[in-house]
């Protein structure tokens, strides 16, 4: 009989394709993550009731809503494997390279679809005066990666204990501090009248080393979290 | 190959569980771990797995002329447990087909496959939908997909009905590797090669 032999790649990918199936039939995190960010928004909107809200603040409440709504869902990828009993079969049968892998590209997937919502709400409800687009997009690509990878490695600490909820937010919250302080400074440049994309170099800069840092230390620290 | 517990003892606070256990197992027989409820089978089969820590002692695997322990052991067995579950969202062979693309299983006709195993035409519904019997019979496909040097069976035939049994016991009399079985089945004492009781 062949054996079917993928490479690391197409096994993280396989990962990805089983929790998005299954998220697709549950609506485990998903559900968790577009309500918070929904509700936010419409009551934000509807208590400004018109009044135009301070580009910085824009820029602060745009992330706070991301960071919260992140919060209440993408610790979900590794609790819910935790609270179904899979986490032993995932353990013994999938590497864990491809299990970190997927379930990171899982948790991006959710954060990109939680952003193709929130962006035309939130500047539909609240406002979102976007000035230097390349230079939102690429605030926002960056800071949406550094919270995936940070949260991603969170979720997999926090997925054994018994008050996960309340663990999570207290162990993400230093740990995600310097990615939101940066993108809502990042993101405030994108929404300020003249300024130029290099404006943000530094906030860009920080962004993707942060990402970089958070990327590998995942990789390198899962294996002895999941094995543990 | 060959499997070797050394002195491994295990403690949950304020309660030694057993102490002490060392034994040697070669290619081709089968552990059983007996004993009365609570004495430690599933903690001692998970020890020999690597996937709980024994307080102190060592399980080491001699395969292909090198010596593996701790965590490296994991690759390399197939287990079939109570607290094993799979995915209750998908269906059956949606489940076999992920774990065999991350294990680099075996590709098998997926009908025949889950013939061979008394699953024939369910392959299709999701695993939420199977009755505990039938749930028990995936995690032996699971288990036999990755061809596994070391099987570990907790509770073989928990579930199972006289088919079901069948199936097992010619898993087991037909494996080449170790087979670990923890019991408390008469039927499944007598597989026995070596035995550790625990509880005494």
């Amino acid at each position: 009989m062949p054996i079917k032999r993928l490479s690391w790649g197409a096994k993280t990918i396989a990962v990805l394709v089983k929790d998005i199936r299954g998220e697709l039939r549950t609506r485990y995190a998903i559900g968790a993550i577009v309500m918070f960010a929904v509700i936010t928004v419409v009551a934000v909107g509807f208590s400004l009731s018109g009044i135009p809200l301070d580009l910085n603040l824009q820029g602060i409440l745009f992330w706070l809503v991301i960071y919260f709504a992140s919060v209440a869902g993408l610790g979900q990828s590794f609790i819910k494997e935790e609270e179904s009993k899979t986490s032993l079969a995932l353990r013994i049968y999938a590497p864990p390279v491809a299990v970190f892998g997927g379930k990171l590209l899982f948790n991006l997937l959710l954060l990109f679809t939680l952003e193709i919502v929130l962006v035309p709400l939130f500047a539909l409800l609240v406002g979102l005066g976007i000035r230097q687009l390349p230079l939102f997009i690429a605030i926002l690509a960056t800071g949406t990666f550094g919270l995936a990878c940070s949260t991603t490695i969170v979720a997999a600490i926090i997925a054994k204990a018994s008050i996960k909820g309340v663990l999570f937010a207290v162990l993400s919250f230093p740990l995600i501090l310097p990615v939101l302080i940066m993108a809502i400074k990042g993101t405030q440049k994108a929404l300020s009248i003249g300024l130029v994309f290099a404006s943000a170099s530094g906030e860009l800069q920080v962004l993707i080393s942060y990402a970089a840092i958070m990327l590998i230390a995942g990789f390198l620290l899962f294996e002895f979290v999941w094995n543990d | 190959m060959k499997l070797i517990l050394d002195k491994v003892t295990q403690k949950f606070p304020g309660r030694k569980i057993f102490h002490d256990i060392s034994i040697e197992v070669e290619k081709g027989e089968k552990l059983v771990i007996t004993g009365p409820n609570g004495s430690g089978k599933t903690t001692l089969a998970k020890i020999i797995g690597s996937l709980i820590r024994p307080s102190s002692g060592l399980v080491k695997v001699e395969i292909g002329g090198k010596t593996i322990c701790g965590s490296e052991i994991i690759s390399h067995i197939g287990l079939v447990a109570p607290d094993l579950f799979l995915y209750d969202e998908l269906t059956g062979a949606e489940n076999i087909a992920f774990f065999t693309s991350v294990i680099d299983g075996q590709t098998e006709n997926t009908a025949s496959l889950f013939g061979r195993y008394g699953l024939e035409g369910r392959e299709n519904d999701l695993v939420r939908s199977y009755s505990s019997g039938m749930k028990q019979r995936l995690k032996y496909i699971l288990a036999m997909l990755r061809k596994p040097p070391l099987l570990i069976l907790d509770e073989p035939t928990a579930n199972l009905d006289e088919d079901g049994k069948d199936i097992v016991r010619d898993i087991i009399t037909k494996h080449d590797g170790i087979t670990v079985i923890a019991t408390n089945e008469q039927a499944d004492l007598g597989y026995a090669d070596k035995t550790i009781v625990l509880g005494r």
